[in-house]
C-alpha cells in the first residue's frame, strides 16, 4: 500500500461479507447488502474513494472496486424466486472482509 | 432553462376571466430549493463569463440528441460478429470505439442474456445509466418503486413489464453502485440468421438493453 492507492486484497472467487456499518456520509454499499457473504466476481480497477470525493476531497488513497455476488436468498430470506438467482454488487474493498 | 423563470408568479394572472378551458401549467413550474439553486448557480456562471446561454444550451441539446441507437448498433454488431461480440464482453469501452461511438466516461460492463441466464440492470442509489449508449433513463428507471423492487422481487417486476422468465432460467440482478455502467447483451431472436447488422439493430429495444425486456421478434 502507498498513499495514492491501496493494493487489492481479494481476487476473483474469493468469499467476502460485507461490513455491518453506518457511518454518516456519502457511501455508495447500498444498506441492504450490508452484513451479506458473497463471491467476489471480479475486481472492477482502483477508484478514488467516494467517500471522499463526494466532499471535494482528493479521494486518496485510491480503493479497489469489485463486483461480488450474492444468492438472492442470502439476502432476502424469504425470496420468492430461483435458489440460483443472484444480484451482483459493486463494493470498494474498505467495505469488505474475508469471509471463512 | 429560459429567463422567463421570474416573471411565472405573474403569468397566473392575465386574462384568466375569458379562458373558455384551463391552460395546462408547466411541469416544473415550481420553485423548489434545488431548482432555485440551479437557476442562481448557471446565472453567475455565465454573469462571471465562466459558461454562455449557448454553451449550456448546447450540452443539453447533446444530452438530449444520445438515444439507444448507439445501444442498438453495438447489440446488433455482436449479434452478427462473433469477434466482436467477444471485445464487447471482454471490454466494453474498446468495443465502442471500434463502430466510432465514445468510450463513454465509465467503464462499460457487458452481461450477456443465454436460454439459462436473464441478466436485468439497476441503479438502487441512484440513476446511474449508460447514457452515451442509451440517452436519458427513462422516467420509471429512476422510481424508487422500481429501484427498491427490481432488488427485492426481480422475476415480479419483469412479470408486470410484461417479460415471463422461467423458474429454470437464472435471473440475475446488477446493481450499478459506483463506477461501472452495464449494458445488457439480449439474446438474438430467432429467424434472423443471415441478417444484415442494420436490420438486427431495428429489433434492439431500450428496455431490452436494460434487461427488463426482450428484443422484437423477427
Amino acid at each position: 500500500m502507498n498513499s495514492e492507492a491501496i493494493e487489492p486484497r481479494f481476487r476473483a472467487g474469493d468469499r467476502v461479507e460485507v461490513r455491518e456499518s453506518f457511518p454518516i456520509g456519502h457511501v455508495r454499499t447500498p444498506f441492504y447488502i450490508r452484513g451479506k457473504a458473497g463471491v467476489v466476481e471480479r475486481l472492477c480497477g482502483i477508484y478514488g474513494n467516494p467517500e471522499e470525493l463526494a466532499y471535494a476531497r482528493s479521494g486518496l488513497p485510491k480503493q479497489p472496486l469489485y463486483r461480488v455476488r450474492f444468492p438472492q436468498s442470502e439476502i432476502w430470506p424469504d425470496y420468492a424466486g430461483s435458489v440460483a438467482d443472484s444480484l451482483d454488487v459493486e463494493i470498494f474493498q474498505h467495505w469488505l472482509e474475508p469471509k471463512l | 432553462m429560459i429567463s422567463h423563470d421570474h416573471d411565472r408568479e405573474d403569468n397566473h394572472h392575465h386574462h384568466s376571466h375569458e379562458h373558455r378551458h384551463p391552460h395546462r401549467q408547466d411541469l416544473d413550474d415550481t420553485l423548489t430549493y434545488y431548482r432555485a439553486m440551479e437557476i442562481a448557480l448557471r446565472e453567475l456562471l455565465i454573469e462571471k463569463g465562466i459558461l454562455t446561454a449557448d454553451a449550456i444550451r448546447g450540452q443539453v441539446e447533446d444530452m438530449d440528441r444520445r438515444s439507444p441507437a448507439a445501444g442498438a448498433r453495438v447489440v446488433a454488431k455482436a449479434w452478427a460478429d462473433p469477434a466482436y461480440k467477444a471485445l464487447l464482453l471482454t471490454d466494453g469501452g474498446a468495443a465502442c470505439v471500434a463502430v466510432g461511438l465514445d468510450r463513454g466516461p465509465y467503464k462499460l460492463v457487458v452481461v450477456e442474456n443465454t436460454p439459462t441466464t436473464h441478466n436485468v440492470i439497476v441503479c438502487t442509489l441512484c440513476s446511474c445509466y449508460p447514457r452515451w449508449l442509451l440517452g436519458l433513463p427513462p422516467d420509471w428507471y429512476k422510481s424508487r418503486n422500481y429501484r427498491s423492487r427490481v432488488v427485492r422481487e426481480p422475476r415480479k417486476v419483469l412479470r408486470e413489464f410484461g417479460t415471463e422468465i422461467a423458474d429454470d432460467v437464472v435471473v440475475r440482478v446488477h446493481d450499478s453502485t459506483a463506477d461501472m455502467r452495464y449494458l445488457v447483451l439480449p439474446e438474438r431472436p430467432a429467424g434472423t440468421e443471415g441478417w444484415e447488422e442494420e436490420r438486427l439493430a431495428q429489433l434492439v429495444t431500450r428496455d431490452s438493453m436494460i434487461g427488463v425486456s426482450r428484443p422484437k421478434s423477427a
